[in-house]
């Protein structure tokens, strides 16, 4: 309500770019109730140790295993009578924010590398492309399994080992739309008017092809945090009993047949977590494109 | 045959450059032997039909043609006395926008629909004078918006809001808000119809007054031609074919051939006629060279000679045309 206020007070042309694009970004519902979920999710992650301490992600209660939801146990617990809700709270930590780090990583290092391809043509262009077709001609599994195998196991190294494996995407995407901005004219009245390659690739080209790039990184955020686990499923990376999403539906895979409480709770965490984040993704993509306002 | 005078009375010398584009399946040569010569604040035009080479000789002054295709074979582009050919592109940075700038043919593509236009005028001027501090650049884009009729108050605003006349407007601001000696308009009028034509021309006369700018404008259009510029120089094939005052080239009676045709192509309005007189017959393929004029294939005074040997060009009160057709007169006298 705030804003409405503001936009009566100051006329709309007073506002800076980014002032705008926020502006934008909070007009659109859908965007600020993915902005909520997010930080919803975040906030109870992060405030992990008030709700259970960490102790009983590990604590075993065979007396009590395979209880759904209730008394004392939210969530609920699985088949070692271990508390679920402290699982997916300590779980989270790893499962959301890895798979943004590695959203992130591929993300930068895509742009870069599709943006200097796709700008500079030429010697350049066949060098880096060549370099992310043989990232893609590994199967991104298969990729990740042998980094890790060659660095050792650790949360980090999963890290690096799954985001070398986007980043083949992101910089053929960044590449394709590159290609088509680098020839419009204002690109050219760019250099006339003396702005430097990085100039116009950061000023002028990213802010244009930047919306789909945004959009399909928030929806490989859900298959990033799968392959996480599936590489923890291999034993590599994060490996059970330390717990994270994936990792906890698949070690509870057997029972969820019987007890789909165990695969539809962390199940919705994962989905809660994609959707929020799709939604922001597409709010941006709107704030980002000036036509879309109004 | 070009007047060589001191080098410092010119602001823009190109002499005999050879412009070639190397495709794939051949060398196309935009422009051949082309000579130019401006003095401050002058306002030249170049005219020519579609594929003459204005715009490459245009790109080649800014030194932005498309690279590893486009090619100056030879020649030389001095800049206030400088060679410009074979400058670093870190000088090359600093000229363009502040020194020279340009002006574009279609105004609907050459903003950047991203970014808000007092943000697209504020960035030439922090490009180029990093100095000053942020509100007297801010206070210089007001300055600049309202120049050109934009008012300060719509700068917060996007391109598409925006009408075609309004944002050529906004391009001329940006193109002179350095204070360019220097601005080559590319067919600035040629996207917008006629009533914001004539505005966006009265508008870049008052601005070059005010700016004391040389300005070069490329056009097909004789009219905007004899309304805006102090010279002309007729281009074809990649050639200057006649260069003189707009007077001398619309009044006297000595003209090139081609000059002659492309004002028998204008409408007129005093003489009622049925028909416009085209030239006949298409330019020149520009991937081969030709032996003599380039222009006898449509010519209609074409001569034997014309075919095998290339004309030179002839001067009288500093009025030159590229024609064998004058060459008997030059001897007579």
């Amino acid at each position: 309500m705030t804003l409405f206020k503001k936009k009566k007070k100051k006329s709309l042309s007073e506002y800076s770019t980014g002032e705008l694009i926020l502006f934008r970004f909070r007009k659109n519902k859908l965007a600020m109730i993915g902005v909520f979920m997010f930080l919803a999710v975040t906030l109870f992650i992060l405030a992990a140790p008030l709700i259970r301490p960490y102790s009983m992600v590990y604590k075993q209660d065979i007396v009590n295993k395979l209880q759904g939801p209730g008394e004392g146990r939210i969530f609920g617990t699985d088949e070692l009578g271990r508390d679920l809700l402290a699982r997916i709270l300590y779980g989270g930590r790893i499962s959301l924010f890895c798979s943004l780090a590695i959203i992130g990583i591929a993300f930068f290092t895509g742009a870069i590398i599709g943006g200097a391809a796709g700008y500079f043509g030429g010697k350049v262009d066949t060098f880096l492309m060549r370099i992310v077709d043989m990232l893609m001609s590994v199967p991104s599994a298969l990729l990740a399994m042998a980094i890790i195998t060659a660095l050792g196991n650790g949360v980090w190294k999963l890290v690096l080992a799954l985001s070398i494996g986007q980043i083949a995407r992101f910089a053929r995407m960044v590449r394709s739309s590159v290609l088509t901005l680098r020839n419009m004219e204002y690109v050219e009245a760019a250099k006339c008017f003396g702005s430097s390659s990085l100039r116009i690739i950061l000023k002028h080209i990213l802010p244009n092809g930047i919306g789909p790039i945004v959009v399909s990184a928030t929806l490989t955020l859900g298959a990033v945090i799968l392959s996480i686990s599936s590489m923890g499923y291999l034993g590599l990376g994060v490996a059970s009993p330390t717990p994270e999403w994936g990792t906890i539906i698949s070690e509870n895979k057997v029972n969820i047949q019987y007890y789909p409480y165990l695969g539809v709770i962390p199940g919705i965490c994962i989905m809660l977590t994609v959707m929020s984040v799709n939604f922001i993704g597409d709010g941006l993509r709107d704030a980002f494109d000036p036509k879309s306002k109004n | 045959m070009t007047e060589k005078k001191k080098e410092s009375e010119y602001l823009l010398e190109v002499k005999d450059l050879h412009v070639q584009y190397n495709t794939d399946d051949a060398i196309v040569y935009a422009v051949n032997g082309l000579n130019l010569s401006l003095k401050r604040g002058e306002k030249l035009g170049l005219v020519g039909e579609t594929g003459a080479g204005k715009t490459t000789l245009a790109l080649s002054i800014l030194q932005l043609l498309p690279k590893r295709v486009g090619q100056i074979a030879s020649g030389s582009i001095k800049y206030q006395g400088e060679e410009l050919l074979g400058k670093p592109d870190s000088y090359m940075l600093g000229l363009r926008g502040r020194r020279i700038s340009m002006i574009f043919q279609d105004p609907m593509t050459s903003l950047n629909p991203t970014k808000s236009v007092g943000d697209q005028v504020f960035e030439v001027l922090h490009l180029h004078f990093p100095n000053l501090s942020k509100a007297e650049k801010e206070a210089k884009v007001d300055q600049m918006l309202q120049m050109v009729g934009i008012p300060s108050s719509r700068k917060g605003e996007y391109p598409h809001q925006f009408s075609g006349g309004m944002k050529q407007r906004i391009v001329i601001a940006m193109a002179l808000i350095a204070e360019p000696e220097l601005l080559l308009a590319d067919e600035p009028t040629t996207a917008l119809d006629v009533t914001i034509q004539a505005q966006i021309l009265e508008l870049m006369k008052r601005l070059k007054d005010e700016f004391n700018s040389a300005v070069v404008l490329i056009t097909h259009d004789l009219g905007v031609v004899a309304e805006f510029c102090d010279n002309v120089s007729v281009i074809y094939n990649g050639r200057v074919v006649e260069y003189g005052s707009v007077e001398k080239i619309f009044g006297s009676n000595a003209k090139h051939p081609y000059t002659e045709g492309l004002i028998n192509c204008l409408p007129s309005l005093a003489i009622d006629e049925a028909r416009l007189k085209p030239i006949g017959g298409h330019m020149v393929d520009p991937r081969h060279l030709i032996q003599g004029c380039c222009f006898a294939d449509r010519c209609q005074h074409c001569m034997p000679i014309c075919k095998t040997e290339p004309p030179v060009m002839h001067e009288k009160d500093g009025h030159m045309i590229l024609c064998h057709l004058y060459d008997k007169t030059e001897e007579a006298k």
